[in-house]
């Protein structure tokens, strides 16, 4: 049996100026599945993530979570309904320390729809830093991390928020392979708890791993959507990656 | 240390101040305290948008000038006294806030601290032009011959009232610090599209902290009609302020209720000294300018940051 749309997105149109940067796009995402969003650069992949989440409007087209509407929310309100993000370049909260990090999203984001006691938040947010592997650094400054650490924060960070869905944005890129298997882990775990993962991403290895679903973007328009060995395999697909 | 445990505490020890330097007899004292005080309030309210929001407000001055206008314009209204004159010009310079927010907060950075200070110069224009408040002229404000609790003269007074209503401004700013608020506050300082995306209303939370810091500034000019019985559009209106209410946190350190405290202390007193020793008044804004060029260069976070990073290798 399929599992229930999470999120409608059809015909979304976005332009910069004369600029087409998303042209009718249609996708969707289940309860809990995973989809791979791959795509040359400049594709439109992180303008599709950001009309998603809230942070660009738009011009045509629907997006529905959870059935309802959103176009019209400000990104504050999506990401409480459970529509997250993690940003392609990290941004941490400088002047905070990691743990400070996790706390914005869990009193902001996870508090207005899951029941979580004010005496909580620490907790939960040491059991999320221990996942991703940041346990130790939680009392360090989030300006001082090293790259690879602050790409672990930017995704603990969007899990702090509770999400039902998760967009992962190039978090993997400059990791190593033994990083890539400890992130691609850390997603797994999410799909265990009944979270929807769009991980958006250039290592190929790890979207093949990963996705149940794969949709190409090109020149901002999606050019395939489907099982990950049938995609790779589309002669469009090659095209669009390799040249003719 | 709880919000009312230090509310209760920081009361008591403006009420103490009051009632013990009441003693001193140089009248001088409290006139430089006045200013002093004065200055601890402008630069606490600067520091709630400033400090903890990151967005740099240059229109100190109007907000200021917005409550000791209010305090005019009721006294030449209603002959009202003092207490009404704090409240209203609060509340004015708080929805002037408001809306000062509300116009520009959509924009980022530089282009509110340009709306700011566009903001003061068209307050000064209708100032000056509103006969009504003295207009260029001026206005007098006649200090009440009555002066409560057996005090000497009025200026013992507006002193005490102006050291409650800096202790006032510290216990919101702290209020505001701890709370969750304050957590948003900064994630917008730090990272304002992160923040929007871990939830946090960030419009809201900006319009916000200016109404509150403008309202603090308004309340800090409401005692100024009676500081003179005299005021006039350009001392009302005066740089002095602007420049002032953002050299001092910056001074002291913008993270923390305690620096702008310390950094207006400092500072403030540092320019009477100057004024009163060597009769240097004119010399006030070049001092400040000169403190500011050395602390950003070799103390960027202010005093506070320097007792941070000490606290920070000691225990280590």
């Amino acid at each position: 049996m399929m599992a229930a749309a999470l999120l409608e997105v059809e015909g979304v149109t976005k332009r910069f100026g004369g600029f087409t940067a998303l042209d009718g796009v249609d996708f969707m995402v289940r309860t809990g599945e995973r989809v791979g969003l791959i795509g040359p650069n400049g594709s439109g992949k992180s303008t599709l993530v950001n009309c998603i989440a809230g942070t660009l409007k738009n011009e045509e087209g629907s997006i529905r979570f959870e059935g309802e509407d959103i176009c019209g929310h400000a990104a504050h309100r999506r990401i409480r309904m459970g529509l997250a993000r993690s940003f392609q370049i990290p941004k941490p909260f400088a002047s905070m320390s990691v743990l400070d990090n996790l706390r914005v999203p869990l009193l902001y984001a996870a508090r207005k729809h899951e029941k979580l006691a004010a005496g909580r938040i620490v907790e939960e947010a040491m059991r999320i830093l221990g996942e991703v592997g940041l346990a130790g650094r939680a009392h360090a400054m989030s300006g001082g991390l090293t790259q690879v650490d602050m790409r672990k924060l930017e995704l603990a960070r969007a899990m702090a928020a509770k999400p039902k869905l998760l967009i992962s944005d190039e978090a993997m890129a400059g990791l190593s392979a033994s990083e890539v298997d400890d992130v691609l882990a850390l997603l797994y775990g999410l799909k265990a708890q009944g979270v929807a993962v769009i991980m958006i991403e250039h290592v190929m290895r790890a979207v093949m791993k990963f996705s149940e679903r794969i949709a190409v973007l090109v020149a901002g328009r999606k050019i395939a959507d489907g099982d990950p060995q049938v995609v790779v395999g589309n002669a469009d697909v090659i095209k669009a990656y390799l040249g003719e | 240390m709880s919000n009312k445990v230090f509310a209760a505490v920081a009361l008591a020890v403006a009420l103490v101040l009051a009632a013990v330097t009441q003693l001193i007899p140089n009248d001088y004292f409290f006139t430089a305290a006045y200013t002093v005080l004065l200055f601890v309030i402008l630069a606490t309210a600067w520091n709630i948008l400033g400090g903890y929001t990151g967005y740099v407000n240059f229109g100190s001055a109007a907000f200021f000038a917005i409550g000791a206008y209010t305090t005019v314009f009721l006294y030449n209204a209603f002959r009202a006294p003092l207490a009404a004159g704090i409240v209203a010009g609060t509340l004015v310079a708080g929805l002037a806030g408001l809306g000062l927010g509300y116009l520009t907060l959509r924009l980022r950075g530089v282009f509110f601290a340009i709306a700011s200070l566009a903001l003061a110069v068209v307050l000064y224009i209708f100032v000056v032009n509103w006969d009504y408040v003295g207009g260029a002229r001026g206005a007098y404000v006649l200090q009440p011959r009555e002066i409560p609790f057996g005090l000497p003269r009025y200026i013992h007074l507006i002193y005490a009232v102006q050291l409650v209503m800096a202790a006032f401004a510290l216990v919101v700013a702290r209020a505001i610090e701890h709370s969750t608020l304050g957590r948003g506050l900064a994630a917008i300082r730090d990272d304002e599209l992160a923040a929007e995306c871990s939830g946090v209303p960030t419009l809201k939370l900006k319009i916000f902290s200016t109404m509150v810091s403008c309202a603090l500034m308004g309340m800090a000019g409401t005692t100024f009609p009676y500081y003179l019985s005299y005021i006039e559009p350009s001392s009302a209106f005066s740089l002095s302020y602007a420049v002032n209410s953002i050299a001092m946190p910056l001074i002291g350190g913008t993270m923390s209720w305690i620096g702008p405290l310390i950094g207006a202390i400092l500072l403030g007193s540092v320019q009477q000294l100057v004024q009163v020793m060597f009769s240097l008044g004119a010399w006030n804004l070049l001092i400040v300018g000169v403190l500011l060029v050395l602390f950003v260069t070799l103390a960027p976070n202010g005093i506070m940051g320097w007792v941070d990073a000490w606290r920070r290798r000691k225990g280590r």
